[in-house]
């Protein structure tokens, strides 16, 4: 074992650090999609396209802006500016005209509709982006490098993946937990999750709640998307990795979870990252073989409540 | 529809298929195709009856078609080659039924698709075994020990498809009048009091994931038969949404529906795809939403099993 | 009496809600044993656990002496226990003749993929059932079009194709009009007598309760406190005014 960690020890603490940033950035995409199947009861399959085209859209302003128009240190910010205008666009657009006809249909109409959709956005990508490789990496340049101590050596590791990125996945954490428990939208939004009938009768309109959740999962979804892209260059069929491994997430955690989704995404994104430097030829499967090791074990995810059907 | 009539419209279909594709003969490949996706969109078509979507069946075409590639230099006859695919194809659908019949709807869609994104993930990056992307050739193959030259194989593969076709419509057929088969729709709407008759669901819908891969298996090997090369493309996402597609597309016409919604896909495909390559899911899924918002005839008359 | 099925000390709670607390209760051989009591004592809670839908948290449930407690309803139901239910779970998507003979396939474990469901003596036995609970002009209809006297009728009758020793109704005519009820109950009492069959069963219905239960059990709060013949525990006072909600005119309040 001393032996080992003597050879190996500076990639694990390598590979701990890039998990906990990867497991930010799939935590914000997790917890999106699984606020919005809580309120509204349908998994949207097309929550991986707006992660991509976050990721894109991010990329492409910030190409346009860094040619001189803006101060560096701006780049953050366009980042997340992508991400809410993608958010603030497609989210209403994509409930009002789709997603509303469907709330009274069957489970598998509404798969069917979502994953239509996801279909579409998808070469949607292409049509727009093409498909070559696009990389943007000044929000990550801006905040350069910081040395972690790590034993007698130190690590130099980019502080954007090391603070920035767990950062706004905690404060996106606590504000929702938050906004959830002591404000008014958001304890509206519990009343619809718990019992939508009870929720409208109290005077809550529901629409609301709908669109305004489903415009939050798709604004966190871009945001993650916006934050990944300085850190890898987007790729075409990267919305439906995304989707897949969000849903691997939520599924472990338990639907409808928001603070077992973070500990999940914690899990499966360091996970992830060791078999990245260890056994690299497994890294696509460790989410899955998580994923269905613990369904085996707890069907219900681990954080989710068994619901019995009523008969 | 009456057994008659749609015997009727089988055989016409049948005699269609082999008439085109003696006139035309660049359609036999084409045709080959479309019959073998028929044969596995009528598996997924199988697990619709019960209420339940598969986005991932592509990943049984997948694995039967790199079965192919790899017993092809060991196992060198097609009439071997393809029960033995079929096979294989079948206890994967058991390993892996037993695990996604546990789950319905969002879950069972969910982990079939993510399962399916598992296996192409492994077909691209073993490279020293599956020679990643670039895929493998499958080697020449006799026909009941009969060397065959290019266009007598065609042939083969053709009629095999359309045989196979026949053979899987009618077990289908069987299969969903029989008391597993109606069972399928009560997983649908009354899945409690399947367990209450002492008719476990689970194993109801083993029953027919087994089936649906099978379907799915033997038209892998087809499709490997007849493009002689398989790639993990063959087992993405893409692939199993167009299975999904053409049944919802097939829609009404029973079990005569995958088959005709397949060939109607696949000549538009052929036709249209290489024109507009970037934008063939977006034309997909629109039509996909099209036929789900607006043409609820079609598509319920499917999901609900209108009797005839 | 020769006890068919003996519930033992039944314990389950929902939270704080004891829906069963210490509950001892036989079933006899051919007995009609009817179960009132006000709405959310634990009557269903009873028919879940004897079925295998919930399992107790203490107690056992003997069937012919065995404890089959905690086993899953499919296990249940070869043994011979069959059940209906409060809001009747018919396959919509079947016509009544389908939904029967899925029942008739599901006792007879015969599952060939190639044989069709509606064989000529599975097709018949159904029709038999049916028209003894006069379902038989409604067999070509689906599920969810009939009304609600042949949805409650033909969801007994699928119970009754199991061709089971015990059968647990839940609420039998809760939904159905008043006029049908008497008409529906004698309908069932007589299925049920030709078979020899026992049954258990929860009831509102006063009148339905004194002419075909043998004995009544009431419950009340997750505990039994009163068990016997109809007549002697319908008179109780104290079941009348607690339980059945009945102020005697004598009773001033």
């Amino acid at each position: 074992m001393g032996a080992w960690f003597a050879d190996n020890g500076l990639l694990l603490g390598l590979a701990l650090l890039d998990g906990l940033a990867s497991a930010a950035l799939i935590f914000l995409v997790a917890v999106g999609l699984n606020l919005v199947f809580g309120v509204l009861r349908v998994l949207n399959i097309a929550h991986g396209s707006l992660f991509a085209i976050g990721a894109y859209t991010a990329a492409g302003l910030g190409a346009a802006l860094g040619s001189g128009a803006l101060p560096a240190w701006a780049a953050l910010g366009v980042l997340i500016l992508a991400a809410a205008l993608v958010g603030a666009v497609l989210g209403p657009l994509i409930e009002r005209l789709l997603l509303r006809r469907i709330y009274a249909e069957e489970n598998v109409l509404q798969l069917l509709v979502t994953f239509a959709l996801f279909m579409m956005l998808e070469d949607v990508q292409k049509l727009v982006w093409g498909v070559q490789p696009v990389h943007h990496d000044a929000a990550m340049r801006l905040f350069g490098t910081f040395d972690v101590p790590f034993g007698s050596d130190f690590i130099p590791f980019t502080a954007y993946q090391l603070f920035v990125l767990p950062g706004i996945a905690v404060l996106v954490l606590v504000g929702l937990v938050w906004f959830l428990r002591s404000t008014l939208s958001g304890r509206m939004i519990v009343a619809v999750t718990t019992d939508r009938e009870a929720a409208t009768a109290i005077g809550i309109n529901a629409d609301r709640v709908y669109l305004l959740t489903f415009t939050a999962g798709a604004v966190l979804a871009a945001l993650g998307g916006a934050l990944a892209s300085p850190t890898a260059a987007i790729v075409p069929g990267v919305g439906a990795s995304t989707i897949v491994l969000s849903f691997a997430v939520v599924a472990t955690a338990g639907l409808g979870r928001i603070e077992g989704a973070a500990l999940t995404a914690l899990m499966i994104g360091l996970g992830r990252s060791v078999a990245v430097y260890f056994f690299p030829e497994a890294e696509v499967l460790i989410p899955y073989l998580i994923m269905v090791a613990v369904l085996l074990v707890k069907p219900q995810g681990l954080f989710g409540t068994l619901e019995t059907r009523r008969i | 529809m009456t057994h008659r009539r749609e015997a009727l419209l089988a055989l016409l279909f049948a005699l269609a298929v082999l008439a085109a594709a003696f006139a035309a003969p660049w359609l036999r490949f084409v045709l080959t195709l479309a019959l073998a996706k028929g044969i596995a969109a009528l598996g997924v078509m199988l697990l619709l009856r019960a209420g339940q979507v598969s986005f991932g069946h592509a990943m049984f075409v997948a694995f039967a078609a790199y079965a192919v590639a790899f017993l092809a230099g060991r196992v060198g006859d097609a009439l071997l080659l393809l029960p033995l695919a079929m096979l294989l194809t079948s206890l994967l659908g058991l390993v892996i039924g037993l695990f996604v019949a546990r789950y319905r709807e969002i879950f069972f869609g969910m982990l079939n698709l993510a399962l399916s994104m598992v296996f192409y993930s492994l077909l691209e990056k073993f490279y020293s075994i599956t020679h990643g992307t670039d895929g493998m050739r499958v080697p020449a193959v006799t026909w009941a020990g009969m060397a065959t030259e290019r266009v007598g194989g065609e042939w083969a593969v053709l009629v095999a498809a359309l045989v196979l076709a026949i053979g899987f419509a009618l077990l289908a057929r069987l299969y969903l009048a029989s008391p597993l088969g109606e069972a399928l729709q009560g997983i649908k709407t009354r899945e409690a009091r399947l367990e209450f008759m002492g008719l476990p669901p689970r194993r109801v819908l083993l029953v027919a994931y087994v089936l649906s891969a099978a379907m799915a298996g033997t038209a892998g090997a087809l499709i490997a038969l007849t493009t002689r090369h398989v790639t993990p493309l063959m087992g993405y996402w893409t692939a199993s949404g167009e299975l999904v597609f053409i049944v919802i597309l097939g829609g009404a016409g029973g079990v005569l529906g995958p088959f005709l919604g397949a060939v109607a896909y696949e000549l538009v495909r052929v036709y249209a795809a290489a024109s507009v390559a970037d934008a063939w899911q977006l034309i997909l899924g629109a039509v996909l939403l099209a036929v789900i918002l607006f043409a609820r005839g079609g598509l319920f008359s499917l999901l609900r099993g209108r009797r005839a | 009496m020769k006890p068919i099925l003996q519930a033992q000390g039944l314990r389950l709670a929902f939270g704080g809600v004891k829906a069963a607390d210490g509950i001892d209760l036989d079933v006899g051989e051919g007995e009609f044993l009817a179960i009132i009591g006000p709405n959310g004592a634990g009557k269903t809670t009873f028919i879940n656990m004897c079925t295998g839908w919930l399992k107790p948290q203490a107690g056992r449930i003997l069937w012919r002496g065995q404890d089959i407690a905690g086993l899953p309803p499919r296990r249940i139901t070869a043994k011979g226990i069959a059940r209906s239910f409060q809001l009747p779970q018919l396959f919509t998507e079947h016509t009544v003749l389908r939904n029967l003979a899925l029942a008739i396939a599901a006792r007879e474990g015969a599952f060939s993929l190639l044989r069709p469901l509606l064989r000529p003596g599975w097709t018949e036995e159904a029709m038999e059932i049916m028209r003894g609970f006069g379902l038989e002009f409604l067999a070509d209809t689906r599920a969810d079009a009939l009304n609600e006297g042949s949805r409650k009728l033909a969801d007994i009758a699928m119970a009754v194709a199991l061709k089971p020793r015990l059968l647990l109704m839940d609420e039998p005519t809760s939904g159905v009009a008043a006029s049908e009820k008497l008409g529906i109950v004698e309908t069932l009492a007589r299925v049920l007598r030709e078979t020899g069959v026992s049954a258990v069963f929860v009831e509102h219905d006063m009148e339905v309760v004194s002419r075909f239960a043998d004995r009544v059990a009431v419950w009340s709060q997750g505990r039994i406190v009163a068990n016997g013949p109809p007549q002697a525990v319908l008179a109780d006072p104290d079941v009348r005014r607690e339980v059945i909600g009945i102020e005697d005119a004598h009773a001033a309040p």
